[in-house]
């Protein structure tokens, strides 16, 4: 067997990719569904309803797709470099962390002005967290996988520390959670009466700054540059350490944002259970999307329908939410398999 | 805080080295398995789900009736499977292995949950099975502090030391050792001498993994009796440190696992000792800091394997 | 088929076929690498496979040793037809390859890379005592000395290669490929291997010997069969060839060879004073080197690879900075060693590896034609690109260079090599620098190919640039070069006008044996090509 470059990618393929991707988790995870004792074709039906089915689904569905806009955007960005960040669950934290210290009273400013500082600062604190790993790499070559991974047990820690201890809520009912962010630092609804909130907005606006700065500007040459071909981006002259952490830095502080977005618009408050695993979930996204900027607010969405789908479909079928961790994991499986096929052909010798 | 020298005493303690080797069993390996993939140039990064599954197939097969030895046997097809997967994509795909890694984590994790809640839906706390009692080794644990930490522990562990005695010698001391060696650092020159490549690359991978699901199965069967999600917490990733930091030696693998359970059993004590005044999660945080810190002492990879993470493609010239 | 012992005191009996290629045709896409190629090779006899870079040679051997299938055609060996697409077949029958690019491991020990793959793979002891014995055996019986401990990593090039002869020997090769055996070496080096071919042939095997170098084909071969463009078009005896019929066949077209017209040399461009790098390890990458390069010349740099070649390009590309001694340009002293300063003082650089160093495949041709000039004021403002600047310059190059087979969108690793060689000649002389870099330019590219690359640095010399070539070659230097030096572990030697050198006297600096003033013993004519 032999892979065989393909000359000519037809761009209907690329598009084709994902979408085979995704219908292929849902045929190999009928299997478990049935397993569950479920009707495969009624439970499918009844996650697509839960899901898009209807206004309060769709709601629902975006929602739960805004910090994952975030995430994988944050994945993209450094996979395309090729700077594995898998910390975006970390960095998330960190964002919401420092939303918790400025937003719950330590500030008290107007919503025009507090909202642009909150979100400026949980990119600094989502940057902060990969400045470590990224200088770890570019000077001592130390892994990135590694080290962004167990940073995010780390902070995780943390949050439960300052949860227990400085940060907790104390009409919280003993509970480990932190006090709301008051009203001026809430990211208001979009509609009356349903959970969609204008992090949404704030998700899709950072999905087209960068998709502008990777095509059209300078530093984003750069930045494909050196993803591509770190070697002879540096013979060519380019700043490739710089342009190595500049993109750690946008990438940690895209994930920093998201942990604004789930405090300010959707929780309200920081809790230890406030990311189901966003950030890991963000891969699956940014590589659905094929690393594109705006592919991923395609494939954020698809990702939460299943996951705001499963829970319906657990709840009337009796089918385990975790289906949709494992349709997600498998239809990132899946994706790899489909990109591969874009750009080979396979010749059976 | 009681006498000044608490700290120290702590190593006096024979429950603490019998604590030490057996918080090691699953880093041992864990580490193992991991240097058998990457000794092939293939970085697995599924080895946290592996070793999850491992872990929740293990503890199943038991509760539902199975002898303890097929649960371990069947824990490691287990994830001798998912390694098989991983391979399949990485080897003759030429797939990311950083990404398919990670996707094979994330299913072979969420697989455990589903399939255990799927099992046993709604339990208010986690039924418990017969684990893996001590088996004690007669006259040399009678030797003081050393006889009980290595000859008073559970069976798997004492698997674990020989595995790492059989691993050593078949990776230096026959034919097929050194070709996962050559496979990992220049397979063009296996495949010149007409070895195959994929076969040897996927077969390194399929026994690392198994190795690597029977690491989580100690900690259901043996170290604890039942099953969490989140059990594992991190010491897939950990093992992935301590690979690098063992220089991808077998038996540098089996120091670097006992030095850092170690260290994991001390601030556990340590914890107790100090009682409230600092706060448990800092002393949490302590396994995955020194991890960090291995890797940068490490850096500069000596014994690196040439060909890792480089995918091969066969008639590429 | 049982391996057995070679009786090697067998004296060879008349010419006897012990191989017979017939039919070969394989192709690669829309590339026919091979075309119904029949071949046959007689015992004892030691046949050269000739052809320019892109003829078709290696893609034959490598079907012929297993790596590849043909997609037609029948291989027969000692009688018996060959089952295709397993190196592990070939070995068994007998055939040994010692490939171009080593196949050794760094990190594992001469003893592991020989045995790997003689013993059973499933058996439970490896006999390493016996081995090693046999290996020295070996080792002694062909003049291949090595110290089968030692780490293959902490061996010389010329040493690898007598490991990789070794691993044929040990298996008891009968029929050996060399794959261009000599690129490596010194014009020394390979009379001594020569010796050793003698030697193996005498021992009872038959040798079939890739190359690209004439001289070396008719010095050591029996029988020479030519291919161009994936055909077999001649098959001679050596005895009877001579060098224009073989360089005709080879090309099959009288290729203008660029001249090279004398010019005054101008003022001093670059001058490296005493420079001293030291590698990773410790070792002197650059021991104390000093060069002038003046204005409308062609400094030429001789030496085996691995002799510090890589440490002066990449100091001159602004890769590193040396440990002591200074660098001018223009009579002034550099203190940055970026590439981004180099390019800003109008040093062009033509990188030894095109496809890891001197183009991104994965972005398009416009993008990588301004790779090293897109923060110039045409082309980005403000932090944005101009993307209508780069299409017009991209389009410039493409026409003014000939750079064929791209189309606008499509990633740059689709061209073939020798466009991609012009696509950087391209974007380096259009910045107009006043220093070239030229590091093994001609490196994979056929003979049209390496022309036009000469054509356009003997351009650039007439227009007043110092270019600094750097070729493993000595054919390319000693046609364009006005002065050649010679570079051996880290030193560097004087200059010498190209016409009072010659191939031998190149060959023993090479090698680090002193060239002294008086040169009353070396032969002029005879050697200098």
């Amino acid at each position: 067997m032999r892979l065989e470059p393909r000359t000519k990618v037809p761009f209907v393929l690329v598009i084709l990719a994902p979408i085979a991707a995704i219908v292929a988790s849902f045929v190999l995870c009928a299997g478990l569904v049935a397993w569950s004792g479920a009707s495969v074709l009624e439970a499918y039906w009844l996650l697509l309803k839960g899901a898009l089915g209807s206004g309060f689904a769709l709601s629902e569905t975006f929602a739960r797709a805004t910090p994952l806009i975030f995430t994988g955007l944050a994945a993209a960005i450094a996979f395309k470099s090729r700077f594995w960040n898998i910390g975006a669950e970390g960095q998330l934290y960190a964002g919401a962390l420092i939303i918790t210290v400025l937003g719950t009273g330590m500030l008290d400013l107007h919503p025009g002005l507090m909202i642009p500082i909150l979100v400026v600062s949980s990119a600094v604190a989502g940057a902060l967290m990969l400045l470590g790993p990224v200088l770890l790499k570019i000077n001592f070559g130390v892994d990135e996988v590694v080290t962004t991974l167990l940073l995010n047990f780390i902070v995780l820690l943390l949050v439960s520390l300052l949860l227990e201890g400085p940060l907790k809520d104390p009409m919280g009912l003993g509970w480990p959670q932190a006090e709301p962010v008051t009203e001026a630092a809430e990211l208001p609804r979009l509609f009356r009466g349903l959970r969609l909130h204008s992090g949404l907005l704030l998700a899709l606006l950072f999905s087209f700054i960068f998709w502008i700065v990777s095509i059209r500007t300078t530093l984003g040459y750069e930045m494909r540059a050196v993803g591509f071909n770190q070697k002879a981006a540096r013979f060519a002259g380019m700043p490739v350490k710089r342009v190595m952490i500049i993109t750690a830095l946008i990438s940690g502080g895209i994930a920093g944002i998201a942990g604004f977005s789930e405090v300010a618009g959707m929780k309200g408050n920081l809790t230890l259970d406030l990311s189901p695993g966003f950030g890991y979930t963000g891969i699956v996204v940014a590589m659905l999307a094929q690393l594109h900027p705006l592919g991923v607010i395609i494939s954020a969405s698809f990702v939460a329908s299943i996951f705001v789908g499963a829970d319906a479909m657990s709840r009337s079928a009796g089918v385990p939410s975790y289906i949709a961790d494992v349709m997600v994991s498998v239809s990132l499986l899946c994706m790899l398999v489909s990109v591969l096929l874009v750009r080979f052909r396979i010749r059976w010798s | 805080m009681e006498t000044s020298f608490a700290w120290l005493e702590i190593f006096l303690n024979a429950s603490f080295w019998v604590a030490a080797v057996r918080i090691a069993t699953p880093l041992i390996f864990g580490t193992l398995g991991e240097v058998i993939c990457e000794r092939a140039g293939v970085l697995n990064l599924g080895i946290e789900g592996i070793m999850t599954i491992g872990a929740m197939v293990g503890w199943m097969a038991v509760y539902q009736g199975a002898g303890l030895w097929s649960g371990v046997l069947l824990a490691a097809v287990c994830g001798g499977t998912f390694g098989l997967l991983h391979a399949m994509l990485t080897v003759p795909l030429g797939l990311s292995q950083h990404v398919t890694g990670i996707g094979i984590t994330l299913l072979a994790t969420s697989l455990s949950s589903y399939v255990y809640r799927l099992i046993l839906p709604e339990v208010s706390s986690p039924p418990r099975i017969q684990a893996f009692e001590p088996l004690e080794i007669p006259g040399l644990s009678s030797i003081p502090i050393i006889g009980e930490a290595l000859f008073k522990q559970t069976p798997l562990t004492y698997f674990a030391f020989i595995s790492v005695i059989v691993v050593a010698y078949v990776l230096y001391r026959t034919p097929v050792g050194l070709a996962v060696q050559m496979v990992g650092e220049n397979p063009a020159a296996a495949e010149a001498q007409g070895l195959n490549v994929t076969l040897i690359r996927t077969g390194a991978v399929v026994c690392g993994s198994a190795f690597m699901a029977v690491g989580g199965a100690f900690l259901t069967m043996s170290a604890f009796n039942a099953f969490f999600f989140n059990m594992i917490n991190g010491r897939g990733w950990i093992c992935i440190a301590l690979v690098v930091f063992a220089s991808w030696r077998p038996g540098k693998a089996l120091l670097g696992a006992l030095l850092f359970a170690a260290f994991d059993a001390y601030q556990m004590r340590l914890q107790q000792l100090v009682g409230t005044e600092i706060p448990y999660q800092i002393f949490l945080m302590m396994p995955y800091v020194l991890s960090i810190l291995a890797l940068i002492v490490m850096s500069r990879r000596v014994g690196y394997p040439q060909a890792l993470m480089i995918p091969y493609r066969k008639g590429e010239r | 088929m049982k391996r057995s012992e070679i009786d090697i005191s067998e004296k060879q009996a008349a010419a006897e076929v012990v191989l017979r290629l017939r039919g070969i045709t394989k192709v690669f896409g829309s590339l026919v690498a091979n075309d119904d190629i029949n071949l046959e090779l007689k015992s004892g006899e030691v046949l050269a496979l000739l052809g320019e870079n892109g003829a078709g040679k290696t893609t034959l051997m490598n079907i012929l040793f297993g790596h590849y299938v043909a997609d037609s055609g029948s291989i027969e060996v000692f009688g018996h037809p060959i089952p295709q697409g397993s190196p592990h077949a070939a070995i068994e029958l007998g055939i040994g390859m010692v490939h171009q690019h080593f196949t050794l491991a760094d990190n594992l020990s001469v003893l592991d890379n020989v045995m790997l793959g003689t013993e059973p793979l499933w058996s439970l002891s490896s006999n390493r005592r016996a081995s090693r014995i046999r290996l020295e055996k070996l080792g002694e019986r062909f003049g291949l000395q090595v110290n089968p401990n030692v780490r293959v990593a902490e061996l010389s090039i010329g040493e690898r290669q007598r490991v990789e002869i070794l691993k044929a020997l040990y298996r008891n090769a009968r029929i050996l490929i060399l794959d261009e055996p000599t690129a490596v070496l010194t014009p020394q080096e390979t009379g001594t291997f020569f010796e050793t071919l003698k030697k193996m042939v005498s021992g009872g095997l038959s040798l079939i010997f890739i190359s690209h170098k004439m001289q070396e084909v008719l010095a050591i071969s029996d029988r020479v069969v030519v291919l161009r463009d994936g055909r077999l078009v001649a098959e001679i005896k050596t005895a009877d060839a001579s060098e224009t019929e073989l360089a005709q066949a080879m090309v099959g077209r009288n290729i203008e060879l660029p001249e090279r017209k004398a010019l005054k040399a101008g003022e001093s461009v670059l001058k490296l004073k005493s420079v001293t790098v030291k590698a990773e390890d410790g070792r002197a990458a650059l021991s104390s080197v000093s060069l002038d390069i003046r204005a409308s010349e062609i400094v030429g740099i001789a030496g085996v690879s691995g002799n510090g070649q890589t440490a002066i390009a990449d100091l001159i590309s602004g890769l590193f900075e040396p440990q002591s001694g200074t660098m001018e340009l223009h009579g002034e002293v550099v203190n940055n060693f970026t590439p981004r300063n180099m390019l800003r003082k109008k040093v062009g650089r033509i990188p030894e590896d095109r496809h890891s160093q001197g183009l991104i495949g994965d972005m398009t041709l416009a993008e990588n034609s301004i790779s090293e000039c897109y923060r110039e004021p045409q082309f980005s403002s403000y932090g944005w690109q101009n993307h209508l600047n780069r299409q017009r310059f991209a389009e410039n190059v493409v026409s003014k260079f000939d750079v064929r087979g791209y189309s606008a969108n499509s990633p740059v690793r689709l061209l073939s090599g020798g466009n991609m060689q012009k696509l950087i000649l391209g974007r380096v002389l259009s910045g107009n620098p006043q220093l070239i870099l030229a590091n093994q330019p001609g490196r994979g590219l056929d003979v049209g190919a390496v022309a036009y690359v000469h054509e356009q640095l003997l351009a650039a010399r007439a227009k007043g640039a110092a270019i600094l070539l750097i070729s493993e070659d000595l054919e390319e230097l000693l046609q364009i070069s006005d002065r050649i030096a010679v570079i051996h572990r880290g030193r560097l030697s004087e200059t010498f006008p190209r016409e009072s050198i010659s191939i031998a006297q190149l060959g023993l600096l090479m090698t680090g044996q002193q060239k002294s003033s008086t040169t009353k013993n070396q032969t002029t004519e005879a050697d200098a090509s």
